[in-house]
């Protein structure tokens, strides 16, 4: 078997493809339904009326999708550059953590100064995290796999150590638990008594400025030249170390925000399982959109509402919520095939 | 069984050589073998055994493709193509590139799958597709660009591959004699406790023969094997393969010099835009009807003006520098003239790559100083250099010249995004850059889809023409050409010389390093020859003979390398 490129795919199959690796991923999953002893089209049916038969439904996909979007962000932008940032989790959790210590009644300001104030400080903490792994790799060649990875068991620890200690709610009966944020310091709900709050606005905002970063800016081009070939953008002037850099105050940032997002609008208080695994569901969400910001928005709500549709399905039609993920990352792989095939030929002989 | 290309009539060999062709007419032959003991890889009584390739019916032909045709796309890259090899012959595969003959080897050797068309290896056919097939039936490829471990011995590159999966250790001993006994019969010395990383690239050809050999190679297939060697190492390739010929090898040869050509082929296949365009024997053709059958047309050589050099616009002064891609530059003092081009020829590895990192500003001098208009520069980047005006054609357009997953546009800009014609704010202006790539595809006549097109897609030649375009729009006072024609085809060699000497005429200062002597000596005004991160002092055109400057090539003693 061997590959051989193929000329510039039509709009017609780059399109074909994608909706053909979602059909493949079905295909697949239902062979688990059916091993769990349900009928596929039945649970199928059941987890897209779970993430968006109903206005509840489709509120709880997009609350969920919110903090996908912006870890997926910060993934995508370091990927394009090169920049393995497997820390997402991590800078999410220094994200909540600023959150807490300056939305907690530190700052006596109203909503419209106090909570650009938290933003600013809780991206400038995340890409500070992000930056000494990026420090490491253009001083030393540390691989930042590795340094941003080991982060996220290192910060978990060290919020874990918060909460426990000098975080710890007074009135929390004993519970690793922080303090809730104070009325000003709080995202307001997009729609009264529903949880969808104004990260998810803030989100897609995001993603329209990454986009433009990405395609009209210096910096973006920059990042690009230094992803695709670091050599060729050196030899032609480009600060490879400095756009590095950049990149990671980008992405670090980014990556905070989703922490942010969760305490400030969702949650209220920085708790050890503020995230299930965003930072890593957000190399996912990125790789769906094949790194394209706009496209982050889209996969972010589709993995969300799988998520949310499979948590709905499993009440009624006891199948284990795990299909989820399963489906999710069959999607991944699926959709890498897609692309591949819509690059390459395949000859098998 | 340790004797070489030594005829076979007796013993347990000659047995299995002729099992099943006593009658045959060629049993009465000697027999060809050029292997020592049976390599480690064949497998025992495998069809694959080399000893009954001479047993097919017409013993001459040692291979036969049969009507090659190879699409991609909307592009033929091989058209019907037909021929035969003879053995104990050597074949010149002419053409420039793009003609089709990286993908016809290809296909020979198994890499690519033909859409039509057969190949025939002694009288059998090779499944397509299948590079194991191939070189079971002993036919062995030289690529252009070596496929070696840098950080292996010569003995285990060598052996690499034909050991057994499962079998734990190399049989070093025997490794060594074979290849010792190979490097003894063909003149192809290298030292086989050497590590890769420590040889010359001559060295490392005749490791890459003497892989193929090891595998007993019937056919070698060897492409474009003169484009890094020096004149001194060519003879000794040339004579390499005189050698393997005498003792029943057949060789493939893909060139496009025609010189080379004329000096070392039998029969020369001409192709030309996928076809076979023409196929001459040797003996009864000339170089001036090669190159009109492989353009197309006739091909005029650059014409060059009297000089007329001016002040010196680049000044190195005792600049040494850490070692890059070979030797690092030793106290190197060169002055670059207005309205002149100096070639730098040397043998690759010599310093050349590090003179021209340090002129691209990669690379900072770690001693001496760099002078550009009579003014010291202070801070060396590539930015740096780029501000002084000085103009980079590097020698690798693929890894380094260009960004292949980004658009003509984006690559063309790629030096002076920052400058206020392409950018507002931090925010580029898309439509001056598209603007400028038109200009540039229009000036420097390249044959591209649109500037939106990833310029992986275009050929070698019009990628070369961009990073011209590129470098020499804003008129630069300095220019650095490294290798500027390498892998290039007729055509686009006589383009680039012509953009040369353009801007040589308007005044600018060229440095023209490259490993192709008759372009040095075609263009240059003055001649500096590189050896062990050395420069020699500058002669004018026409003052030292090519053997001359072999003898400083090979470092002023007059020997060769080893």
């Amino acid at each position: 078997m061997r590959l051989e490129p193929k000329p510039a795919p039509s709009l017609a199959v780059t399109l074909l493809f994608p909706l053909a690796a979602i059909a493949a991923t079905l295909l697949i999953t239902s062979l688990l339904v059916l091993v769990a002893g349900a009928s596929p089209l039945s649970v199928f049916y059941l987890v897209a009326k779970g993430a968006a038969g109903s206005q509840f439904a489709l509120l709880e996909t997009l609350t969920r999708a919110t903090p996908l979007i912006f870890t997926g962000l910060a993934v995508a932008v370091a990927f394009r550059a090169k920049l393995w940032n497997i820390g997402a989790e991590a800078q999410l959790y220094v994200g909540g953590i600023v959150t807490v210590v300056l939305g907690t009644g530190a700052l006596p300001l109203p909503a419209p100064i106090l909570i650009p104030i938290i933003m600013v400080a809780v991206m400038a903490a995340g890409a500070l995290l992000l930056l000494g792994p990026a420090v490491l790799k253009t001083r030393f060649g540390v691989d930042e796999v590795v340094t941003t990875l080991l982060l996220n068991f290192i910060v978990l620890l060290f919020v874990s150590m918060l909460l426990e200690g000098v975080l710890k709610d007074p009135m929390g009966l004993g519970w690793p638990q922080s303090q809730k944020v104070i009325a000003e310091a709080q995202l307001p709900r997009i729609i009264q008594g529903k949880r969808l709050h104004y990260g998810f606005v803030i989100a897609i905002v995001s993603a329209i400025v990454v986009w433009v970063i990405m395609k009209k800016t210096v910096l973006g081009y920059e990042m690009r030249a230094v992803g695709h070939n670091p050599e060729g953008a050196r030899f032609v002037g480009i600060p490879v170390n400095l756009v590095l850099m950049k990149t990671a105050l980008l992405s670090g940032g980014l990556a905070a925000l989703a922490g942010f997002s969760e305490v400030s609008g969702l949650k209220g208080n920085l708790t050890l399982d503020l995230s299930p695994g965003y930072g890593y569901s957000g190399i996912v969400v990125a790789m769906l959109a094949m790194l394209n910001p706009l496209g982050v928005i889209a996969s972010a709500i589709f993995v969300a509402g799988i998520f949310v549709g499979a948590d709905a399905m499993s009440r009624v039609a006891k199948v284990p919520s795990y299909i989820a993920d399963v489906m999710v990352a069959t999607s991944l792989l699926t959709m890498v095939v897609a692309i591949l095939l819509t690059r390459f030929r395949v000859r098998w002989r | 069984m340790t004797a070489f290309f030594s005829p076979v009539y007796e013993g347990e060999d000659a047995d299995r050589t002729m099992r099943g062709s006593v009658s045959s007419p060629i049993s009465a032959l000697p027999i060809i073998r050029p292997f020592g003991p049976p390599s480690p890889r064949r497998r025992g009584e495998g069809t694959s055994s080399c000893r009954r390739r001479f047993m097919t019916n017409e013993p001459s032909i040692v291979l036969r493709l049969s009507g090659i045709t190879k699409r991609f796309g909307p592009l033929t890259a091989n058209d019907a193509i037909s021929f035969e090899l003879k053995r104990s012959e050597v074949i010149a595969l002419l053409g420039e590139n793009g003609a089709g003959k990286t993908t016809l080897m290809n296909i020979l050797f198994g890499h690519y799958v033909a859409d039509e068309g057969t190949v025939e290896a002694f009288g059998k056919l090779l499944p397509p597709g299948d590079p194991r097939a191939a070189l079971d039936a002993g036919i062995g490829m030289v690529h252009q660009h070596f496929t070696l471990a840098d950080n292996m011995t010569v003995l285990e590159n060598i052996a690499l591959g034909t050991q057994g999966l499962w079998r734990a250790r190399l049989d070093r001993a025997a490794a060594r004699r074979r290849i010792e006994q190979l490097s003894a019969d063909f003149g192809l010395t290298v030292d086989p406790a050497a590590t890769v990383a420590t040889l010359s690239v001559g060295e490392r050809q005749r490791v890459e023969i003497l892989k193929a050999l090891y595998r007993d190679a019937h056919v070698l297939i060897l492409d474009e094997p003169t484009a890094v060697l020096t004149p001194a190492e060519t003879d000794a390739l040339f004579r390499t393969l005189k050698l393997l010929v005498a003792k029943g090898l057949s060789i493939i040869f893909i060139s496009h010099k025609l010189h080379e050509v004329m000096a070392v082929s039998d029969r020369v296949l001409v192709l030309r835009a996928g076809r076979l365009a023409g196929e001459r024997e040797t003996k009864s053709t000339d170089r001036k009807e090669l190159a009109a059958l492989m353009v197309g047309q006739e091909v005029k050589p650059a014409e060059v003006s009297p000089v007329h050099a001016g002040a010196a616009l680049l000044a190195l002064d005792r600049i040494s520098t850490a070692r890059h891609n070979g030797a690092g530059l030793d106290e190197v003092s060169l002055t670059l003239n207005a309205g002149e081009i100096t070639g730098l020829a040397g043998v690759s590895g010599n310093g050349q790559a590090a003179l021209a990192a340090l002129m691209s500003g990669t690379q900072r001098p770690t001693g001496g100083a760099i002078s550009i208009a009579g003014h010291a520069v202070g801070d060396w980047s590539p930015r740096a250099a780029l501000g002084h005006g000085i103009a980079r054609i590097p020698e690798d357009r693929h890894a380094v010249g260009t960004i292949g997953d980004m658009s003509v546009t984006e690559n063309v800009i790629a030096e002076r995004y920052g400058s206020s014609r392409f950018s507002r704010m931090g925010f580029l202006d898309w439509t001056a850059a598209r603007r400028f790539a038109e200009e540039i595809i229009a000036d420097y006549d390249v044959k591209c889809p649109s500037p939106e097109a990833r310029i992986r897609l275009l050929s070698g030649g019009n990628m070369q023409k961009l990073i011209l375009g590129r470098a020499l729009d804003p008129e630069p006072a300095v220019i650095l050409a490294s290798q500027p024609t390498r892998g290039l085809d007729v055509g686009a060699v006589a383009y680039v010389h012509r953009m040369l000497l353009a801007a040589r005429e308007r005044g600018a200062a060229v440095l023209l390093i490259s490993e192709d002597l008759e372009e040095i000596l075609a263009l240059s005004d003055r001649i500096v020859v590189m050896s062990k991160g050395r420069l020699s002092a500058p002669s004018a055109r026409g003052e030292r003979t090519i053997r001359e400057l072999g003898e400083l090539m090979a470092g002023h003693g007059g020997e060769q390398p080893a």
